[in-house]
């Protein structure tokens, strides 16, 4: 048996990077199979322990070895209301991956490119909706339509709730719409899960902007007799250097939805965005990546990632950094930007930086970045994009008297998702701050839980 | 879908619309503001609240044409309808305890600013409005404005209609006759909204303009419409759209409204070129 994964087919790094398709293609059946036979059927299944769902990997696998991906697919389902959307965009080399046997002599089970393999072969090959189960009576509100909101409307109407979720855009998903390019999610999938969901009876109401439309309490006067807050972390930091308000500057956030959202990519999109030549994405995380991808498509020459410690430190999974590198962004690590410079007109028309070099580890963990003395130089860019962080959106914490809030704005909520109000949970970014999907999806699933044990104490 | 109930062309550019939004209508206050999409490839716009009906469930918008997305809301019908419609967004105009204010509109801004006035006319607020358009043909609710206003003044900048002048002369001349104000609250175009601020500068007299600028999401997510308001960068979507308008950078918020101005131009030639087609 091989030491290695089986390989996954690609676009090639100079055609992927002028178009929008997706970059993976995915496994073929035998592909599939033969990755499938590399699993070693644990009986104590370390796999399971890694993954924030818990999906029973191992089963899930002994049905691929044999070829039933149907039943492969429904086994993944009864734990992950999003297969498609994890099987790409887990870091499954820090969870599930990280925990297997395989691992140890050579490359772990391919597990994400399997789930992503069987979920797509159901798209593909399952035409048939699920059915909506026996109503049990009960109604439930979802606040955001992002991965831990989708997730716990998909697990309470599988237990019968009426589940209605209340989105602020236009369009259900949450990152998995603004912020994830198409070419890592194509959005096809994204909106084939949320139809899925709606088969089961779930109300998604989009255009309601929770604390200003409707606000919490007012859920409950509806009749809503649990609600989750699943309202993400929306709210974009910028460095506080000069020049950041030039005509050029964007944060991750406005550049990644104005590509993705709302589709500036496309010809027949009404919504502008800059045709810039050369980039800079300040931040070395997932979201950095996504948006030096998205400007390289866009036209860009050149794209650089500046980040002020080193590769060994970015925060975004590895093979997101190596994909973008075949596509030719420049890592500029080491360096950190002190003044966007602008010209008459108010536009960018270059960035200054510093480089750093690494000192002690710091807080956490990481080697702390020092400036190095007489380093100064201009970057020459027309188009700078912040992808330094987000923090949760204050709308809800400011119009929900009784619901506790960190220093920092995240919601406090126990081990359960319990807030501070009596039958109101809450999960993902709103409550950890910038995490993964996979996390809030996880967060999402045991406040179901524990909605669905509240719910049934009171009745 | 949100259903058009009644549209009014108020003059060549600016159109009226009042829109079934029944969730909007029952929190709307003046001051804040809506964001929509014309159709399924179209933009976000945000748009200020005219006017609301709580009980009949409508909002009233009134906008300018001045890009592709409000020349195809343009072509929209009564009956047609609008793909998205979400608020109300952005923090409502501070009207509490006013006694007498000079609400100062130019433009289509004065469809903002008829809202404050008409809420301030009702809490029993002196309201003094001074108006101003470029000619004639563009002067909008006048009839409105007299009907809450203890003093209307209507000035055009080539003196086709009402006094000649600019909204600042009218101001000045306020000011001069001894009128005391304990707000003025201006809203139009930023130039204008600039040269309000100058001139009450002189006379410390506390001024509130409302910013309406490039925005996407309209909850805080983009960050495409921060301001420079007393050094600090704000974000017109939460923290406004009303600021303090001694305190707002308005070249900047000059220069970066006219970031997409080539992209609007295209697309709004795209769109006339669409209806003319569709004409014949």
């Amino acid at each position: 048996m091989s030491l290695k994964k089986n390989e996954m087919p690609v676009q090639e790094p100079l055609v992927r990077n002028k178009n929008f398709k997706e970059v993976a293609l995915g496994y073929t059946e035998e592909q599939a199979i033969d990755e499938a036979n590399r699993c070693l059927g644990c009986k104590n299944r370390p796999c399971v322990s890694g993954c924030p769902v818990s999906i029973d990997i191992p089963d899930f696998i002994a049905k691929v070895k044999i070829g039933d991906f149907e039943g492969a697919y429904q086994i993944v389902s009864r734990s992950s209301a999003l297969p498609a959307v994890c099987g790409r965009v887990c870091p499954q080399e820090t969870q599930c991956e990280s925990k297997c046997v395989r691992g140890i002599k050579g490359e772990p089970v391919a597990i994400g490119r399997l789930e992503r393999f069987v979920a797509d072969w159901h798209m593909a090959n399952c035409k048939e909706a699920p059915t909506p189960p026996a109503s049990n009576g009960h109604k439930v509100a979802i606040i955001g339509a992002g991965p831990s909101g989708l997730t716990c409307a998909g697990d309470l109407a599988r237990m019968g709730y009426k589940v209605t979720i209340f989105e602020a855009l236009h369009l259900a998903g949450g990152v998995l719409v603004y912020g994830i390019p198409e070419f890592r999610l194509p959005k096809a999938i994204v909106q084939k899960e949320i139809e899925n969901l709606k088969a089961l009876g779930v109300e998604v109401n989009t255009n309601v902007v929770i604390g200003r439309t409707i606000t919490v309490d007012e859920l409950f006067e509806q009749g809503y007799e649990s609600i989750f807050i699943g309202s993400g972390a929306g709210l974009p930091r910028f460095m506080n250097i000069p020049g950041e308000n030039l005509k050029g500057v964007y944060s991750a956030n406005e550049y990644l939805t104005r590509t993705n959202l709302m589709k500036a990519y496309l010809d027949g999109s009404d919504t502008p965005i800059m045709n810039a030549k050369n980039v800079a994405v300040v931040g070395g995380g997932n979201v950095a990546m996504d948006a030096a991808r998205c400007a390289k498509r866009l036209g860009a020459e050149n794209v650089y990632i500046v980040y002020r410690r080193g590769k060994e430190e970015m925060p975004a999974r590895n093979e997101e950094i190596e994909h973008a590198e075949e596509e030719q962004i420049i890592f500029k690590t080491l360096n950190n930007p002190v003044e966007i410079l602008g010209d008459e007109h108010k536009c960018v028309k270059g960035m200054k930086c510093v480089e750093m070099e690494l000192g002690e580890p710091d807080e956490s963990g990481r080697r702390r970045p020092v400036v190095k003395e007489g380093s100064e130089f201009v970057l020459d860019v027309d188009c700078v994009i912040m992808s330094i962080g987000t923090s949760p959106n204050p709308l809800i914490r400011n119009t929900t008297e009784g619901l506790d809030t960190q220093k920092w704005g995240g919601i406090v909520a126990d081990e359960n998702g319990l807030t501070s109000r009596e039958g109101v949970y809450a999960g993902g970014d709103a409550v950890t701050g910038t995490a993964t999907v996979i996390l809030a999806m996880g967060a999402g699933k045991t406040a179901a839980k524990a909605m669905d044990e509240y719910i049934k104490s009171k009745n | 879908m949100y259903k058009i109930l009644r549209k009014k062309v108020l003059n060549p550019t600016v159109t009226l619309m009042e829109i079934d939004a029944p969730l909007v209508a029952k929190k709307a206050e003046p001051g804040q503001f809506i964001i929509l999409r014309v159709d399924e490839n179209g933009e976000r716009i945000p748009l200020t609240v005219a006017d609301f009906d709580r009980e009949a469930g409508t909002i009233t918008i009134i906008f300018q044409i001045v890009g592709g997305s409000t020349e195809k809301l343009n072509h929209k019908e009564e009956g047609d309808y609008i793909y998205d419609f979400v608020g109300p967004l952005g923090v409502a105009s501070h009207t509490e305890g006013l006694k007498k204010v000079a609400v100062v509109g130019g433009g289509v801004g004065c469809a903002i600013a008829y809202p404050i006035a008409k809420k301030l006319h009702a809490q029993g607020c002196e309201v003094h409005s001074v108006v101003g358009f470029r000619n004639k043909d563009l002067v909008i609710l006048e009839d409105e404005f007299r009907a809450v206003s203890d003093k209307l003044c209507l000035m055009t900048d080539d003196g086709s209609y009402g006094e000649k002048g600019l909204v600042t002369n009218a101001l000045q001349a306020l000011i001069d006759a001894g009128e005391q104000y304990d707000e003025v609250i201006a809203i139009g175009p930023l130039i204008m909204m600039k040269f309000v601020c100058a001139l009450t500068k002189e006379y410390n007299i506390k001024t509130i303009v409302s910013m309406n600028p490039i925005m996407i999401d309209g909850t805080g997510m983009c960050g495409g419409c921060r301001l420079t308001v007393g050094g600090k960068t704000k974000f017109a979507c939460v923290d406004g759209p009303d600021f303090d308008g001694h305190e707002v950078d308005f070249d900047e918020a000059m220069e970066r409204s006219n970031m997409y101005k080539d992209f609007e131009r295209r697309k709004h030639s795209e769109a006339c070129n669409l209806f003319k087609k569709e004409v014949m």
